[in-house]
């Protein structure tokens, strides 16, 4: 027989093993999932992990690792905050669009206005609108114990709605002929979340993302206030009794990380969307949760966590192109290796014995 | 306007089944100490699934019995994680409704624009499935408040090591009420996809596996609160169709945010009350969300 038994602390070796153990069974699993549809599992797996860094288009799919990657690690970041303390923020997705509308409702206002205060203004505006988003959540749960998990969620389907809403109404381009959508950001200088470095896919979201993990690391590791989360969500009582606050936690927990949500929504539609439209949150709200994990909750993990899902995102469109593999396998992929991270995740928290039977 | 009180009912009736079958599949499940996310990703597998088995063989009910099936299989995911590597609930329920909104996607596309055989109606004028959900209800709270079963599973839900200490199985009572809560979630899942929409659209659930997750906290634990909660939200979709059909001067869009918002304040209006009350959280179940590991 098998025994589990409770660690005393939890294994740092096996924390940092076992999210690497997650992708290697991920991508077996991967391959043997793609085997059964017909596919050629090595060439698929190769497709996905190495070609779009060092294949034959790895100059056209490097810089879109970034464009990627800065959304995920950016809404990741705050996301992992409230979940060391045990707060559960899952509608980082709508706080993303409310952001990218907000911030891009200042464009707007501004049209065609030129100076150099527009852009921060929109950043600033984005963040604000992300932080109001995620502040309903925190306020409910605060003045009447309604479900943070449950109200943050709801509040995603009410965004996407907002977004149509906004790209079909009051926000539609009076020069666009009809067509649903704003006007097109990339195209109005002032506004623009340009390519800084050409080559490279960094714009102002890919600083914004560094700066986040700077500074999460920081407030996690050297900040009172990121002692109080810590101390929260592995000893409430405790925590209690040392006088921190619950509800002042989750109003910042869910503010910050509705913020930077909100600042990812506003770079993404300044920038690589260019313009508010109804499809205007991709899921990188979700698929932050699985980077936040992946991750371990601890900014650099979550910086190596974001590179790896922004290249499964372009492998995913490269094994689309070139080996007609289904666009949704890699939402399947993702699913995948949340599940075998969560499951790997008792050998951190447990060693396994054989039970000697007496 | 006319609306013809009886036909509005019947509307209502159907709009709340999902949700219905979802909530009670979730009630039991949260009864045995389990908090499963995972509702919205269990639900559109039996969507899929559901509508698929219907397709290929014609048959509307041989498609609600592989959508149940489906449904508790992949449940069974979720119980591995939390019963067995005892993983964080919270997380493992996401990720279920991640992977199955995947998975799904996936599987789905030669699906894309397939009509669904017809669903013949069942006495009054009522579907058979709706038929069922209503009397799930009445059956589950039998079983929870007056079966053997029932007492036993809201033992290891209440207190899990007491429950142990008494010889029952903690881990094969939640298991089961799990797999149970998957059925009920694919049939609910199915009936958007066969009985409602009449075909199979990409993540087409839209969010009904959430809202069924507020109507357990709405309804206090118990099958009747679900009823109440269900027909609730079937009231506002219909109100909300109503008004879209009716050509009110409000946006399409705005109108369509009525069940979301509708959901929260509901959830608020409870929580509060819960709150409030004498015996803090309500009903809520003493182990729920907590895993189980004997050490003895």
């Amino acid at each position: 027989m098998i025994q589990l038994v409770p660690r005393q602390a939890t294994s740092t070796a096996w924390q940092v093993a076992t999210p690497v153990l997650a992708v290697l069974a991920t991508m077996v699993a991967g391959g043997l999932l793609f085997a059964a549809m017909g596919h050629e599992p090595v060439a698929a797996i190769r497709t996905i992990f190495w070609d779009p860094l060092f294949g034959p288009a790895a100059s056209y799919s490097r810089p879109q690792l970034l464009v990627k990657a800065a959304p995920l690690i950016l809404i990741a970041s705050g996301l992992a905050i409230g979940f060391r303390a045990g707060i559960w923020n899952i509608g980082a997705e709508g706080q993303y669009i409310i952001g990218g509308i907000t911030g891009g409702a200042v464009a707007l206002a501004a049209y065609p206005a030129d100076g150099p205060w527009i852009f921060p203004a929109m950043v600033l505006a984005g963040m604000a609108g992300g932080w109001a988003w995620g502040m309903i959540p925190a306020l409910l749960r605060n003045w009447f114990g309604a479900s943070e998990i449950l109200v943050s969620l709801m509040l995603v389907y009410v965004a996407q709605r907002v977004a149509a809403w906004m790209a079909f109404g009051p926000m539609r381009n009076p020069e666009g002929f009809g067509m649903p959508g704003s006007r097109n950001l990339q195209q109005y200088p002032a506004a623009a979340n340009p390519e800084l470095i050409s080559g490279t896919g960094a714009h102002w979201g890919v600083v914004a993302a560094a700066v986040a993990v700077l500074a999460t690391w920081f407030l996690m590791s050297r900040h009172i206030r990121g002692f109080h989360i810590r101390a929260a969500g592995t000893a409430p009582r405790a925590a209690r009794f040392a006088g921190v606050n619950p509800a002042t936690l989750v109003a910042f927990c869910l503010g910050l990380s509705g913020a930077l949500a909100g600042a990812a929504g506003l770079f993404e539609v300044a920038g690589p969307a260019g313009q508010i439209t109804d499809t205007l949150g991709t899921g990188y709200g979700f698929t932050a949760i699985i980077v936040a994990f992946l991750g371990r909750l601890h900014p650099v993990g979550i910086l190596l966590a974001g590179l790896l899902l922004a290249l499964t995102y372009i492998g995913g469109e490269l094994a689309q192109l070139t080996m007609q593999l289904p666009a949704a396998s890699v939402q399947v992929f993702q699913g995948m290796l949340l599940f075998f991270l969560l499951g790997f995740d008792l050998l951190t928290r447990f060693q396994i014995r054989r039970r000697v039977l007496a | 306007m006319m609306i013809d009180p009886l036909s509005v009912f019947l509307l209502l009736l159907s709009a709340a089944t999902p949700i219905l079958f979802a909530a009670l599949g979730e009630l039991v499940a949260e009864r045995a100490g389990v908090l499963n996310l995972g509702v919205e990703g269990m639900m559109i597998t039996g969507a899929l699934a559901g509508f698929a088995a219907a397709h290929g063989t014609g048959n509307p009910f041989l498609g609600f019995l592989v959508a149940a099936v489906a449904g508790a299989a992949i449940s069974l995911l979720f119980s591995a994680l939390t019963q067995l590597f005892l993983a964080n609930q919270v997380a493992s329920g996401l990720a279920l409704t991640l992977f199955g909104l995947g998975l799904t996607a996936m599987f789905g596309k030669p699906f894309e624009g397939v009509k669904a055989p017809a669903m013949p109606t069942g006495p009054l004028r009522i579907n058979w499935i709706v038929w069922l959900g209503l009397i799930m209800v009445p059956l589950i709270w039998w079983f929870l408040n007056r079966s053997r079963a029932g007492l036993i599973l809201r033992g290891v839900g209440e207190n899990h090591d007491a429950a142990h200490a008494l010889g029952y199985d903690v881990r094969l009572t939640r298991v089961t009420a799990v797999a149970f809560g998957g059925a009920m979630a694919g049939v609910g899942g199915a009936y958007v996809s066969i009985a409602s929409v009449l075909q199979w659209t990409e993540g087409m659930t839209a969010g009904a596996g959430w809202i069924a997750l507020a109507i357990v906290v709405f309804s206090n634990w118990t099958a009747p609160g679900v009823l109440a909660g269900a027909w609730l939200f079937g009231g506002v979709t219909v109100l909300q169709l109503r008004l879209q059909a009716a050509g009110v001067q409000v946006p399409v869009q705005l109108l369509s945010m009525a069940p979301y918002l509708a959901t929260i304040i509901v959830l608020v209006l409870i929580s509060a009350r819960q709150k409030f009350s004498r015996r803090a959280g309500g009903a809520a179940p003493g182990s729920l969300g907590q895993n189980f590991h004997a050490l003895r």
